[in-house]
């Protein structure tokens, strides 16, 4: 006979900022079925504590709103079952790492989307209006490069997840240097030579030590790993050449 | 340093990686046949010394760890001890020269 789920659980959520005064407080929170951590908190928030700060928008796992630490793991919050990752009748829910807390869940991403404009997260246009549509083939090898990365929607798992951000705050991080992989295989794209030079360096590329925590923690499974290696990969040309 | 600096530092990092690899792998070998052979130090000595073949694989090999190592440490320092700039460059080079002339130093004793 199967064994019935608890009922209760019991839920540790981070209090306060990142000043030294924070802590977890522990509320309890019925179970339901298909329950996700973001009904956790939401459901604390509605009906235990109104004070209770986060952050979400979507719920469907397209906006990267809501993404937290759970149980120590960096995930986003409205896909992530409570079933997967509750052990026994324990939660545990933190801001993100690497980044500073605003209060209680709710984390200051402007760092995180900052790195993304310094890596030349724009695309810069080669042409205008007036120009007829670029005619990309979907099977060219540049093309398939930026159909694997393509779907990142932002949630900042990766740059949580990544030891070198911790170590280096300089670190661009996964997110945004895979952003700028997909612009570097955009045939469209006129800056891709002044992309290079923003993401070689100790602050870029070169500092990633191919551990691959954003990739194994993506929740959209892209590999901002193997879009690192390539960002490696074209800057060695690069500097070969003497183009960089 | 700029980013064509870094980059460059990362490829000699690579490269003498690749050329580590290949002369740990040989180095090793020879150990352990030369021990197992039953040859004494005066042997190997005889047969090392004049022969430019083992000097010069062994000065390829001093000069990968000679360049190899600092490049590693310095990104251990910056990355542990957060000791980047120039102040931190220049001491590892000094590493990396100091790794050389030792290593030059012993490759002459054991081949010329």
């Amino acid at each position: 006979m199967a064994m019935r789920e608890p009922e209760l659980l019991e839920v540790d959520v981070w209090r306060g900022g990142s000043d030294g005064s924070g802590r977890f407080q522990t509320y309890v929170v019925p179970r339901q079925e298909a329950q996700t951590i973001l009904d956790v908190v939401t459901w604390i928030q509605r009906k235990l504590d109104p004070t209770l700060a986060y952050r979400f928008a979507c719920r469907v796992g397209m906006c990267g709103s809501c993404a937290m630490t759970v149980n120590g793991r960096p995930r986003w919050t409205c896909r992530t079952h409570v079933a997967k990752v509750a052990s026994g009748k324990r939660l545990q829910i933190a801001p993100l790492a690497n980044l500073t807390i605003v209060r209680d869940l709710v984390v200051d991403m402007r760092e995180f989307f900052d790195k993304w404009a310094k890596a030349g997260g724009q695309f810069t246009p080669t042409a205008s209006r007036r120009d007829d549509f670029a005619r990309v083939a979907p099977e060219s090898p540049a093309r398939r490069e930026v159909d694997a990365a393509i779907e990142c929607i932002g949630c900042g798992v990766c740059y949580a997840s990544c030891d070198v951000v911790a170590w280096n705050p300089a670190y661009l991080g996964p997110a945004a240097l895979n952003r700028a992989w997909t612009l570097q295989n955009d045939v469209r794209d006129g800056g891709r030579v002044a992309r290079l030079a923003a993401v070689a360096g100790d602050a870029g590329c070169h500092a990633c030590h191919t551990q691959a925590a954003c990739t194994e923690r993506c929740p959209k499974q892209l590999s901002p790993t193997a879009a690192i290696a390539g960002l490696k990969r074209m800057t060695a040309r690069a500097a070969l050449k003497g183009e960089l | 340093m700029s980013a064509r600096g870094e980059t460059r530092l990362w490829l000699a990092q690579r490269a003498s990686a690749a050329v580590l690899a290949l002369c740990v792998l040989v180095h090793l070998a020879t150990m352990i046949i030369a021990v197992n052979g039953g040859l004494t130090a005066a042997d190997i000595l005889g047969r090392t010394r004049g022969n430019p073949a083992w000097g010069a694989f062994y000065a390829v090999f001093v000069a990968a760890v000679a360049i190899h190592a600092p490049i590693g440490l310095r990104t251990i320092g910056a990355e542990w001890l957060h000791w980047r700039g120039r102040g931190a460059d220049l001491c590892w080079l000094a590493i990396g020269v100091a790794l050389f002339v030792i290593g030059i130093r012993a490759v002459a004793a054991v081949a010329l």
